[in-house]
């Protein structure tokens, strides 16, 4: 059925996109690549406008769905459509992507403006757009499975854009390897759920949970452990995360758009779109929560010893994801897309802003080179600065109200519940400091580095970010109980009830109080004390040491799982397997063809007149055989031949 | 014709002498060293195979025989311009026609 609102036009124009600047971007004039660029993800985002302008309109929350006449897999009962569906919650998801994927196209304009590989780094950002949307509104989870595998290819792809850089060719391999464990356990979570519900449909697999609501843990718990392995994964959560840091490789406007605003959201996304069978999966929900709690603290202890400018971001990053792992675990969904959504506009925010900085300096990431550059990028200052606000969670700003509902929604699951809070609450904390750390180290205090001469970015450049700047001011205000009443037919509803009077206000209070404590302590150390951090990162060395160089994960990782995998694979696989086996019955093989040619050889003298001779002796023979009267001789021989001939 | 054939010279006198022809082309083919007394032998060969189909053909009052030996002949006499060709060219490289010195093709 098609509905007026053309959903399947939403992916396939970028698709369409890709295909132009992909086939024949090379021959194409620059204008013409930037227009087919930017046309794409814009005409795919007047769309997702019009949906919603219709959807709001009038007042639908059913889901509208579209799907392919045909049937994409039809094996026994099992049916696999090309559907897409459109409710609140991908209506919310595909604003975000389309709209904050569009500013960054734009902002790529000018940030990609001077390098090479122009249409080739527009057609991998439309191909991206493609993925993201099919993985939004796919109906089934195979579909959104397509869009799962596509997004990581369009981030392997754009990763390892400089790719004649080793490091950049690393870590896209390294991110897509990373994510393959991930989608091992989504591609299992498909397996159970066609065996276990014979169908793949969100809402058919709703609907059969909904008719037996005693249906309780079990087979159900391994699934929403399998997809929330995949989720880990997409997601860069505990203990999957590495990929994430290392994606920092690729254009920054990339970071911005997949690392850090939607590709990575996807985990989240599949988790609230999926949420039917958390639900009724109580302990799975418990790990959920667990793994978020801890990477969101993990990583923000991380973030505080960071030195380079989008690194401290990526680790930022991991740990808002985590906050979001939280509200879903605990069965806040709402809140968690709600934090989706804003981080999405304060994170582009900074990642696009960091961009600038970066470009202003030619290319340097270093934040103990910068400093005092409000002079000389006072738009990027400014936007900045409304960024970290948005990020610490001080009110009035985007960040406050969605990690406010997270914490809130934490906070009323009983004394686990307070136990995670708590973790939020030092999380809160550590963002605060490390993102204002960023912000003086950056912005303010006394130029580090002399000679460079710093300048403001384009205007191309510099619209996205005011704009992005004013959705980090404005982004929250839509409040939590209306969004939660909005996305509540996807979703389910939102409990925020409490016995206790006036607890939200306490606990947002807290929060912000919280925030600006980390303020303040990143001023102590990093404006008005600057040779403290250097006496306390000498004071507590070990722990210093362990901070910043990640807890050692990467390097426990290679010495656990990549060296004795390596080692296998060279020494079970290499020598044994494929030398000594494989190896063997190769030349075993060639030896059988050298010995018979050798025999062979003989014959093959280049004399022509034994050709000649063998040839007549062979025919001799044969004229022997056909004239052989062979039934005199042997009466029964005709039987025979036939009876050998299977009759 | 056809009387005379199958009344006083018997059907297998013909097709041994073609028989005969056809061994004396093989062994002159084998054991020969001049090209060109090889080239000669492939000719008579061609020509025994000639005779036995013409003695079918007259036995069996079947036309395609003899239509069959046209061809023959024809096939033989561009296979004869061809291969004394094929032989003058080798003689100008070489300086020989010994066939088993003509051995280029092997490894």
């Amino acid at each position: 059925m098609n509905s007026p609102l053309y959903l399947r036009l939403i992916p396939l124009l970028p698709l369409c996109g890709f295909l132009v600047n992909g086939l024949l971007g090379r021959r194409l004039p620059k204008w013409l690549v930037t227009l087919v660029a930017l046309a794409a993800p814009l005409a795919a985002f007047g769309l997702v406008l019009n949906a919603a302008r219709v959807c709001f309109g009038a007042g639908i929350t059913a889901p509208v769905v579209e799907t392919c006449p045909f049937p994409w897999i039809a094996a026994g009962a099992l049916r696999i459509d090309f559907s897409f569906v459109l409710d609140p919650l991908s209506l919310v998801m595909l604003l975000v992507v389309t709209g904050v994927g569009f500013l960054i196209h734009v902002y790529s304009v000018g940030y990609m403006a001077h390098e090479e590989g122009y249409a080739r780094y527009f057609s991998y950002l439309n191909l991206f757009l493609f993925f993201m949307t099919v993985l939004v509104l796919a109906g089934n989870a195979l579909l959104m499975f397509v869009g799962w595998e596509g997004v990581g290819l369009a981030s392997y792809l754009l990763i390892g854009f400089y790719f004649q850089k080793d490091s950049a060719a690393n870590a896209g391999k390294k991110a897509f390897i990373v994510n393959r464990i991930g989608d091992f356990g989504f591609l299992i979570g498909i397996f159970l759920l066609i065996g276990n519900f014979g169908t793949l449909t969100f809402s058919e697999i709703a609907t059969k949970l909904a008719a037996n609501p005693a249906w309780q843990g079990g087979v159900l718990t391994t699934i929403a452990l399998c997809l929330l392995l995949g989720a880990c994964g997409k997601s860069a959560q505990l203990p999957l995360y590495i990929w994430l840091p290392d994606a920092m490789e690729g254009p920054t406007p990339v970071s911005a758009l997949i690392h850090a605003a939607t590709m990575v959201t996807a985990g989240v996304y599949m988790i609230a779109r999926t949420h039917v069978l958390f639900d009724h999966a109580p302990f799975a929900l418990g790990v959920v929560a667990v793994v978020g709690a801890a990477t969101a603290i993990f990583a923000a202890t991380i973030g505080l010893a960071q030195n380079d400018i989008k690194r401290v971001l990526a680790y930022s990053t991991i740990s808002q994801l985590g906050y979001m792992f939280l509200g879903c675990g605990v069965a806040a969904y709402s809140a968690a897309i709600f934090h989706l959504m804003t981080h999405a506009f304060f994170k582009a925010l900074l990642f696009l802003a960091a961009g600038s900085v970066i470009h202003g300096l030619g290319g340097e990431q270093d934040l103990r080179k910068m400093g005092g550059l409000w002079k000389k990028l006072p738009i990027t200052f400014a936007v900045t600065t409304v960024g970290v606000i948005a990020i610490a969670g001080i009110y009035p700003f985007a960040g406050f109200f969605s990690k406010d509902a997270i914490l809130y929604a934490a906070f009323l699951q009983g004394p686990g519940g307070i136990a995670l809070w708590f973790v939020g609450l030092v999380t809160a904390l550590l963002t605060s400091i490390y993102m204002f750390r960023l912000w003086y180290m950056a912005f303010l205090g006394k130029p580090r580095t002399e000679g460079v001469h710093a300048h403001e970015s384009p205007w191309s450049m510099l619209g996205p970010l005011v704009l992005l700047a004013l959705l980090s001011i404005g982004g929250g205000w839509v409040g939590i109980e209306r969004f939660g009443a909005y996305l509540k037919p996807a979703t389910g509803a939102l409990r925020m009830e409490s016995s206790i009077p006036h607890l939200e206000l306490i606990l947002s209070g807290v929060a912000v109080a919280v925030a600006l404590l980390g303020w303040l302590v990143a001023h102590i150390f990093y404006s008005a004390r600057p040779e403290a951090p250097a006496r306390l990162a000498g004071a507590i060395s070990p722990v210093y040491k362990l901070v910043a160089n990640k807890y050692y994960v990467d390097e426990i990782y290679g010495a656990v799982i990549v060296k004795p995998l390596l080692a296998i694979s060279r020494f079970v696989l290499g020598w044994v397997v494929e030398g000594a086996i494989l190896g063997g019955l190769a030349l075993l093989l060639a030896g059988i063809a050298n010995f018979s040619g050798a025999i062979l050889q003989r014959w093959q003298s280049g004399n022509l007149r034994s050709y000649a001779a063998w040839l007549a002796a062979g025919a001799a023979v044969l004229l022997l055989f056909v004239l052989t009267p062979w039934t005199t001789i042997w009466p029964d021989s005709m039987n025979f031949i036939l009876k050998v001939a299977g009759h | 014709m056809n009387s005379f054939l199958s009344q006083q010279v018997p059907l297998s006198w013909f097709l041994l002498l073609s028989a005969v022809l056809f061994v004396l082309g093989i062994v002159g083919f084998l054991i020969k060293r001049n090209l060109i007394t090889v080239f000669m032998s492939i000719e008579l060969m061609l020509n025994a195979v000639n005779l036995s189909f013409v003695t079918f053909a007259c036995q069996w009052h079947a036309v395609k025989g003899q239509i069959f030996v046209f061809f023959v002949m024809m096939v033989a006499a561009a296979e004869a311009a061809v291969g004394l060709a094929i032989i003058i060219a080798i003689f100008r490289v070489r300086a020989t026609l010994a066939v088993d010195r003509i051995d280029l093709m092997k490894l």
